[in-house]
């Protein structure tokens, strides 16, 4: 089961990543984010299940650090989305000078 | 007989919740509306928990269904109906056919990648560890977690407190209205 799970692990992860550069919503892209996160703890389970369950307290740890980006970056998007009206990343370009 | 078609009932499952968190989460990057997407992406939660769970993880699929699904989900639907984004605007929000062209070749180009890597004929599987590994844990199923998180990885856990601690005065600094100064 570890070899099916690793793929089901990569191709989540792609379809993470595919999302985030195809989505310009700044929230879809935040959950697109999430989605990665999840496919490399299904990996550190998959590992867990040969290795021990040290990589089980890895997933703990990723999902403490998920918890912390989505509270801090919809922080973020709440406050841009104060400024501009919109959370379309095409309008955020303040950067581009 | 009854070991056989355990086996058999296992692995139906496995591809079974594997293939819906593959439809879901193709579901979720092609929805509109950012709360059909939020609750495509909670049906693939779910079934990474049953995953999880499968796999001798019980409590990281608890886990998974409380935090994830529960908390975090819950958080960003929650900033979806604040900024009053429930309805998809006329413009998709999907970038234009270069970009998803792009985004597709990638994605392939990402799975070929995979698939190639583990049908090369170089040995780049992990070694295997001489000891096997065994559940020595006296606490049960939390007990494997927690001891390690506890001993081992101490200093990490009171540093994700640390973490924690920050994001929660990281999130309300910047979420407050500004005070007219």
């Amino acid at each position: 089961m570890i070899a099916e799970a690793l793929a089901l692990s990569a191709l989540l992860f792609t379809i993470g990543v595919v999302g985030v550069l195809t989505r310009r919503n700044a929230i879809i892209v935040f959950m697109c984010v999430e989605l990665m996160l999840n496919a490399v703890n299904l990996s550190f389970v998959a590992f867990s299940k040969l290795y021990g369950a040290t990589g089980q307290v890895f997933v703990v740890f990723v999902m403490t650090v998920a918890a912390a980006e989505a509270a801090v970056g919809l922080a973020i998007i709440i406050s841009i989305f104060r400024h501009q009206e919109s959370v379309n990343l095409k309008d955020i370009n303040l950067l581009r000078g | 007989m009854g070991n056989e078609f355990f086996s058999l009932l296992y692995s139906f499952h496995f591809y079974l919740f594997g293939l819906i968190a593959v439809a879901a989460a193709i579901a979720f990057v092609t929805r509109k509306s950012p709360v059909a997407a939020a609750m495509w992406l909670v049906v693939t939660m779910f079934c990474l928990a049953a995953l999880y769970v499968m796999m001798d993880a019980q409590f990281i699929g608890v886990m998974q269904v409380l935090v994830y699904a529960g908390a975090i989900m819950v958080v960003f639907v929650f900033v979806v109906m604040l900024l009053n984004l429930g309805h998809p605007s006329e413009l998709s929000d999907i970038s234009g056919k270069w970009g998803r062209l792009f985004a597709g070749f990638l994605g392939l180009a990402l799975v070929a990648e995979i698939l190639t890597l583990t049908r090369s004929p170089m040995d780049l599987r992990l070694v295997v560890p001489t000891i096997p590994v065994t559940v020595t844990s006296t606490g049960g199923i939390i007990g494997g977690v927690s001891g390690p998180l506890f001993r081992e990885y101490l200093l990490a856990f009171e540093l994700t407190s640390v973490l924690l601690l920050i994001a929660i005065v990281g999130a309300v600094v910047l979420g407050r209205k500004r005070s007219a100064s």
